[in-house]
């Protein structure tokens, strides 16, 4: 550094001054206005992260739809005329029971081959899964954080948090869920208790890290130098760090769920045919692939659980992405 | 770098031994009628008693637990009871595993074909039609569980090509779709990390500095951008083949391919206890196998990675 003092700038120096002039210099006017503006950005991380979100049109798109479709599903069974989905319909006339009915005005996605109306099917099922979605993401994401935000600020756990995790993160999801299923006998509880098993691991190493990287910031010194007791810092100042993560996992989880409810129902481990759910109702639609006359009781269900997946994957995609400030320009 | 090695390993066998530990005593809980077969509903509670003391199973845990791991060493998995009465459970599954390999390395080979130059070309137009049509393919494959779309696949793939639905083993044709089918959601994930790998590098300050340099766009993206992006999947793929290789439940079971997946589903319906047992314990082992694989391959790959600790460093 002296060196370069010494050295070359002393020329360039020099050479400056031979160029300029106090001539080409005026002062300014002193202008209160000015001096009083505050450098200030009305930059808000809610509304620009809002702002990026609606930019992307497919996913408001699908938003409204799995909106209205949510809505549907869970008001359904209370709209005028609808059918119980366990009833099985016989003809008033002849009181023969109405099975493999095409669908029609009266059963607009037809009947199975017991004479179930599978409309009605279709939405107690969708009812079934989404329960299913929302109940094992909502257990992720307060274990997740409860034993994520343990793991990150309680410094003596974090070896031993740190060892679990790596045995447990090694046994694949898809075994254990068999497993579990297997070991248990197969209804709700079971099965949503299989899923939450493991899928808060992501969860909690994810919110270990934040938390890590985050609790030793100048203003969570400040915070904890004034006395702020620690349930208020983590509260306050680290969670709402991780809403957006938490938002993608919830939207992630949902839709792994209900594959998650159709893979076990395939391999014979799911929930009884007496409970309609997405994974029963493709299950058994697929009996029926082989005759072509049939297949739309495979492909209703079929269209509805795409549309509910495919909504929650991409809502929870573009919603991670408006919320990383990087695309905030 | 040995040093790293060995203690990569020594975690690994550690790991192994505590999953497997957990696994069995888990299976410990299994359903009884699962080791007694058809018979079950015919025999008294006491004829019940005698056949599972003589099986072991009202030995103690840790007892059972030594029984199964000196077994183990002696390549001894157990016998199937119901799926195969009597015979010795490592004798079926080399029977089913070189169809499950074989159709396996087969897919993982056409995943890695396919999937990263679409993700190559994916981030060539970025933002423009070839892009949009590859993330839809990705997120269909992504987020449709897959039970829906193999069924698809197979119902009317079979319909319009004319293909068979079932395989069939010497018959080629019969080999395309349950291939087609594994392959899919790793060309899928590799399309997707490679694009946003691919594109995150694209901004870093090197590239800018080579384009300015005047470095042609084909050199920039095949000498620096490509191998920078591929080695973060490299660390994914040992794992990738050995589950995909030991075959995919669901497709196994849709084509009645003889494999190792189909077999899962077989003996679950079944209730054979003592096979679940022993593919489960299978499928674990391999998972770590591929963990700790894909962990040295990285090593390998990535100059990043250094095996000597530095001070300070957590």
């Amino acid at each position: 550094m002296k060196k370069f003092l010494d050295g070359a700038p002393n020329r360039v120096s020099d050479h400056i001054e031979e160029m300029i002039s106090d001539k080409d210099f005026t002062f300014a006017n002193y202008d209160e206005a000015a001096a009083e503006r505050v450098t200030w950005s009305d930059y808000s991380y809610w509304r620009s992260t809002f702002r990026v979100f609606f930019k992307n049109r497919t996913a408001v798109l699908l938003l409204i739809l799995l909106a209205a479709l949510l809505l549907f599903t869970f008001i359904q069974p209370h709209l005028p005329g609808q059918r119980p989905a366990t009833l099985i319909n016989n003809d008033p006339e002849t009181g023969m029971t109405l099975f493999n009915v095409q669908p029609n005005e009266e059963f607009w996605f037809g009947t199975n081959s017991i004479g179930q109306d599978l409309w009605s099917m279709v939405w107690s099922g969708t009812r079934t899964s989404l329960i299913i979605g929302f109940t094992v993401a909502l257990s992720e994401v307060v274990i997740g954080i409860t034993v994520g935000v343990l793991w990150g600020y309680v410094r003596s756990l974090d070896h031993i948090m740190t060892a679990l995790y790596n045995v447990l993160d090694n046994i694949p999801q898809t075994i254990l869920l068999i497993l579990i299923s297997y070991i248990l006998r197969p209804s709700m509880s079971t099965i949503i208790l299989a899923m939450c098993l493991t899928s808060w691991l992501k969860m909690a190493r994810f919110i270990r890290n934040q938390i890590v990287i985050i609790r030793d910031r100048d203003y969570n010194l400040a915070s904890r130098c004034l006395g702020t007791p620690t349930y208020r810092i983590i509260l306050r100042n680290l969670l709402p760090y991780l809403v957006s993560v938490m938002m993608l996992r919830i939207a992630t989880t949902i839709p792994e769920a209900i594959g998650n409810e159709v893979f076990l129902t395939y391999i014979g481990l799911g929930l009884p045919v007496s409970i309609p759910s997405l994974g029963n109702l493709i299950n058994t639609g697929r009996g029926m692939l082989m005759y072509q006359s049939l297949r739309y009781q495979l492909i209703f269900p079929a269209i509805v659980l795409s549309v509910v997946t495919v909504s929650f994957y991409i809502i929870g995609n573009a919603f991670a992405d408006a919320a990383d400030p990087k695309n905030h320009m | 770098m040995f040093k790293y090695l060995l203690k990569r390993l020594a975690q690994a066998v550690l790991t192994l031994f505590v999953i497997l530990t957990i696994i069995f005593c888990l299976l410990r809980l299994m359903p009884e009628e699962g080791y007694l077969g058809d018979s079950y509903d015919k025999m008294t509670e006491i004829q019940r008693e005698t056949i599972l003391t003589e099986m072991g199973l009202r030995d103690p845990i840790p007892v059972q637990l030594a029984k199964f791991y000196t077994d183990l060493f002696h390549g001894d998995l157990g016998t199937s009871w119901i799926y195969r009465p009597n015979v010795p459970i490592s004798e079926i599954v080399a029977e089913k595993a070189p169809i499950s390999i074989q159709m396996g390395l087969l897919a993982m080979a056409l995943s890695l074909v396919v999937g990263i130059p679409l993700g190559v070309f994916m981030t060539r137009f970025k933002d423009g039609i070839p892009d949009k049509l590859g993330m839809a393919f990705v997120v269909l494959v992504m987020a449709i569980p897959s039970a829906v779309y193999h069924l698809f696949i197979q119902t009317y793939a079979t319909e319009w090509l004319g293909l068979p639905m079932l395989f069939k083993e010497g018959d080629f044709s019969s080999w395309i779709l349950p291939t087609i089918s594994l392959s899919l959601y790793n060309t899928a994930t590799f399309a997707l990390w490679m694009r946003r790998y691919m594109v995150d590098e694209l901004n870093k300050d090197y590239v800018r500095l080579a384009r300015a340099k005047g470095v042609k766009n084909s050199a920039i993206m095949a000498r620096h951008v490509f191998p920078n992006a591929f080695v973060p999947l490299i660390q994914t793929i040992p794992s990738m083949i050995l589950l995909t290789a030991m075959g995919s439940i669901y497709v196994e079971s849709l084509y009645s391919v003889p494999g190792m997946g189909g077999l899962l589903v077989d003996v679950i319906q079944r209730q054979d206890n003592a096979m679940v047992q022993a593919l489960v314990l299978i499928y674990a082992s391999l998972s770590i196998v591929g963990l700790l694989l894909g962990d040295i391959l990285m090593g390998i790959c990535d100059p990043r990675i250094t095996f000597t600790s530095k001070g300070g460093a957590r």
